[in-house]
């Protein structure tokens, strides 16, 4: 009996100390998303120059799908010129980078676009409607969708260089 | 029928097929603001710290809530609802989690805990009133030349 009970308490920490092992190892950083492997949902907006902006018209290309808002400073005032630059150097091997401008005026985003001389389509989502349907959190995220309207990566935070191309180079690589 | 009936006639039914397809729209049924409340208030908000959908005052929460109120509206039930908002964020969205599979283990742990530790409590209660009561671990008995010894010393202080 007594010899249980010695044994008992060091052993009660094993659990905790599994636990910790476990959490201590996961990036805080890398925020799940079920949709990760999933069909990217449709959706249809006005963009800020009056043209329809959908990602039905894109298909067959790989599809950046970044969620800004003029407000997030400083990730969306950061990945803004990253994601304009890579738009510019990859769009003849079939990128397209569309930004959905997410609880946000008007004002403030078509000045957004104007300040960082943005010349991907940028659409405003006024009713959250698209930012739900692709499970966003925050500003900005950004998705990765594949030549067959499928998303392959989500990053949560600002858009570097080096995660765009560590993420498009692969998906421009694949056969449509 | 006269020329001015035939107009009227044609207007009618002009105006019954341009109704028809916004009644369609329109169910009669309004939704019940209770239920879209139950929903929202077992959806944890996204952009805040411990509060649900129902609760926030944030932007995203109020989007949140018309879009429960509009997939009510369109016919669903408020499984079908909380599934939609499921496949997109993950079970974390939900402010408890389901009572299935390894989720179990949250309802049922904290009951073991509280079996567990009350069977600790009642197995040592037992020892210690035992060990009180029991004759076994009384004061051993004293000689009497110790006793002796004792009376003796503490006449000689007195």
């Amino acid at each position: 009996m007594t010899k249980l009970w010695r044994w008992l308490i060091p052993l009660s920490a094993i659990p905790v100390l599994v636990l910790l092992a476990y959490g201590f190892r996961v990036n805080p950083r890398d925020v799940p998303s079920p949709l990760v492997g999933r069909p990217a949902a449709p959706f249809a907006l006005q963009g800020f120059d009056g043209s329809p902006v959908s990602l039905a018209a894109h298909r067959g290309k790989v599809v950046v799908v970044n969620f800004w808002a003029s407000w997030c400073y400083p990730a969306c005032y950061e990945e803004a010129p990253v994601l304009e630059r890579g738009w510019r150097g990859y769009r003849d091997r079939g990128l397209v980078v569309i930004g959905v401008d997410i609880q946000d005026t008007p004002e403030a985003g078509q000045k957004f676009i104007r300040d960082f001389g943005l010349t991907f389509p940028n659409a405003r989502d006024p009713a959250g409607k698209v930012s739900i349907d692709y499970g966003v959190y925050g500003v900005p995220e950004t998705f990765f969708v594949d030549r067959k309207g499928r998303i392959r990566a989500k990053h949560v935070g600002a858009v570097t260089d080096d995660v765009l191309k560590k993420h498009v180079e692969p998906l421009l690589a694949e056969p449509a | 029928m006269t020329r001015a009936g035939r107009v009227l006639g044609s207007l009618a039914l002009a105006v019954l097929l341009l109704a028809a397809p916004v009644a369609a729209q329109q169910p009669a049924t309004p939704i019940s603001e209770s239920e879209a409340y139950e929903i929202a208030s077992q959806l944890r908000c996204v952009v805040c710290q411990n509060l649900s959908v129902a609760d926030s005052p944030s932007e995203m929460a109020s989007q949140m809530r018309e879009l429960v109120r509009e997939r009510l509206r369109a016919g669903e039930n408020r499984e079908q609802v909380m599934q939609y908002f499921v496949d997109r964020y993950g079970e974390w969205i939900l402010l408890a989690p389901r009572r299935s599979g390894f989720n179990l283990l949250v309802w049922v742990l904290p009951v073991v805990a509280v079996v567990v530790g009350l069977g600790i409590v009642a197995l040592l209660l037992r020892r210690w009133t035992r060990g009180a009561s029991s004759p076994a671990v009384a004061a051993p008995a004293l000689d009497p030349a110790m006793r002796e010894r004792i009376r003796r010393e503490v006449e000689r202080d007195e």
